[in-house]
């Protein structure tokens, strides 16, 4: 469909809303004193997830970890901020954190807005079914099962583009909204990143309840997202994703958060110099 | 800065034209189950006039991402009722109306109630010493009047209830909200933009309704 006319109806409502935003600008530095912002996802089990003693746990908030204590900050230097998927670009930009590290796929238009270091973790785009579901052993078979994904994530459109048109998508607000029907046998299989799917299978309630196919679906390099044009950060903290996988935190690290689920992880990724 | 409205990949006149069915069909729904609902609450029957006013201060005062949700979770997720719908969107669709016409019904019970209490008591009196009864008391001769009082408040209901279909994204229901959802996704360099667009598409959507029926007000209020 054209839409011409409504893109040139909607720059003037842009300018609106670029006013609006001007000011929403604040401190540059991602650090207040001695301590440093990291953003991080709070609701993923096995990547970043605030659990109800107030703690923090996950692959991702390990590796943060790692990072800033290589940049010199020991853990309790660290103040740890939201970063939901559609926040992450502006905590950045805005200098509300120093980086973050919240399931964040490199991608090019991505790349415009924020820079990466890394990748520190290469996962591909995966289904989860109940244990004793044998059905589904390869992308073809999607097209005549129920799915559900997350309103909007990229996984739901792949499906709905490229994997599986003709799959009956469901798709909610959270994945864990997507496993009771996945429980109840109203949708067949929860599709999205691997990684993210380890760390729901691994959670203790949901042991040995699902389990993931292993179809590689995608790419998705996870990459550390800090302020455009850091290079000096970039480097700090490419050596320090390096330092981790030589001296074995990555891989003790991986088997700690994903091993229960029995995810079949990739080695650890080259980083992009 | 816009060019991600012209790459074809988005289909936003159908996103927001199922925004519009929704808040259409919701409207309709919640105008019959409001009608319900107050002329529960002033009938003469004290279990009726107890549960509308218990579902109405329940209801109203429950935000509607828990309603709407627990729609889904409840009645498609763990009991299976689809309500006649075949694939996701469909069944999201249709749910989200429930929740939305169970939710907006309060707010519009509880404008044509203040409605009624426009109409002089003595009216209601004399009707029923015509020897009409409770039914036609209320449909004859208070409830048009009172309806015609509302429009006002119940212009607003309407331009809220537009604006809270978004909700309905959070059960796949493929609305503008959704869309939005996707675009952020996809347009990480032009997030204000996305929000500019969907922003402007709300106001086409509710300013004339709106001014519409603030000017139907003005027109069809009872002169007293």
């Amino acid at each position: 469909m054209k839409l011409r006319s409504v893109s040139a109806a909607a720059a003037a409502a842009a300018v609106l809303a670029l006013t609006a935003t001007a000011c929403g600008g604040g401190s540059d530095s991602g650090s207040n004193g001695d301590k440093i912002n990291i953003g991080i996802k709070f609701d993923q089990p096995g990547l970043g997830l605030k659990t109800p003693d107030g703690t923090y746990a996950g692959f991702d908030v390990d590796v943060a970890k790692y990072v800033a204590k290589e940049l010199g900050y020991s853990e309790d230097k660290i103040n740890w901020k939201q970063a939901p998927s559609a926040e992450r670009e502006n905590l950045i930009k805005n200098g509300d954190v120093k980086f973050v590290v919240a399931s964040y796929s490199i991608s090019d238009k991505r790349k415009k807005e924020v820079d990466f270091a890394g990748p520190y973790f290469l996962t591909h785009q995966d289904l989860l079914v109940r244990a004793d579901d044998k059905s589904i052993t390869k992308v073809e078979d999607l097209n005549s099962k129920k799915l559900c994904s997350v309103t909007g994530s990229t996984s739901a459109q792949n499906v709905k583009e490229k994997l599986a048109p003709k799959a009956d998508l469901q798709q909610l607000g959270g994945y864990s909204e997507c496993l009771t029907g996945l429980e109840n046998k109203r949708v067949d299989a929860l599709t999205t990143d691997a990684s993210i799917l380890a760390g729901y299978a691994s959670q203790k309630e949901h042991q040995g309840k699902f389990k993931l196919v292993g179809l590689k679906m995608s790419d998705e390099n996870y990459g550390i997202g800090l302020k455009k044009g850091d290079d000096e950060l970039r480097g700090k903290i490419n050596k320090a994703l390096e330092k981790m996988v030589s001296d074995g935190t990555w891989e003790k690290l991986v088997k700690q958060h994903f091993g229960p689920s029995g995810y079949q992880y990739e080695p650890a990724p080259a980083i992009a110099k | 800065m816009f060019d991600f409205l012209d790459s074809g990949q988005y289909d936003l006149l159908g996103a927001f034209w199922v925004t519009a069915k929704l808040a259409l069909y919701s409207a309709l729904g919640s105008l019959v189950w409001g009608t319900a609902l107050v002329a529960m609450r002033v009938s003469p029957v004290p279990l009726m006039r107890a549960f509308g006013t218990a579902y109405v201060n329940i209801v109203r005062n429950t935000p509607l991402t828990v309603v709407i949700v627990a729609c889904s979770f409840g009645l498609d997720q763990t009991l299976g009722i689809t309500l006649g719908g075949g694939r996701s969107e469909d069944i999201g669709f249709r749910l989200a109306i429930l929740g939305l016409v169970a939710y907006t019904g309060t707010f519009v019970c509880e404008a044509l109630r203040s409605g009624i209490n426009t109409v002089p008591p003595g009216q209601a009196e004399a009707a029923r010493a015509l020897g009409l009864g409770f039914t036609q008391v209320l449909t004859l001769v208070v409830l048009p009047q009172a309806f015609r009082a509302v429009v006002a408040p119940l212009a607003n209901v309407l331009i809220a209830l537009t604006k809270n279909t978004t909700v309905a994204a959070a059960i796949s229901a493929a609305e503008a909200a959704f869309l939005m959802k996707e675009m952020i996704e996809n347009e990480a360099d032009a997030l204000f933009a996305v929000f500019a667009v969907f922003a402007f598409g709300f106001i086409v959507l509710t300013l004339p309704t709106g001014l519409l029926l603030g000017w139907a007000a003005k027109r069809l209020a009872v002169k007293r």
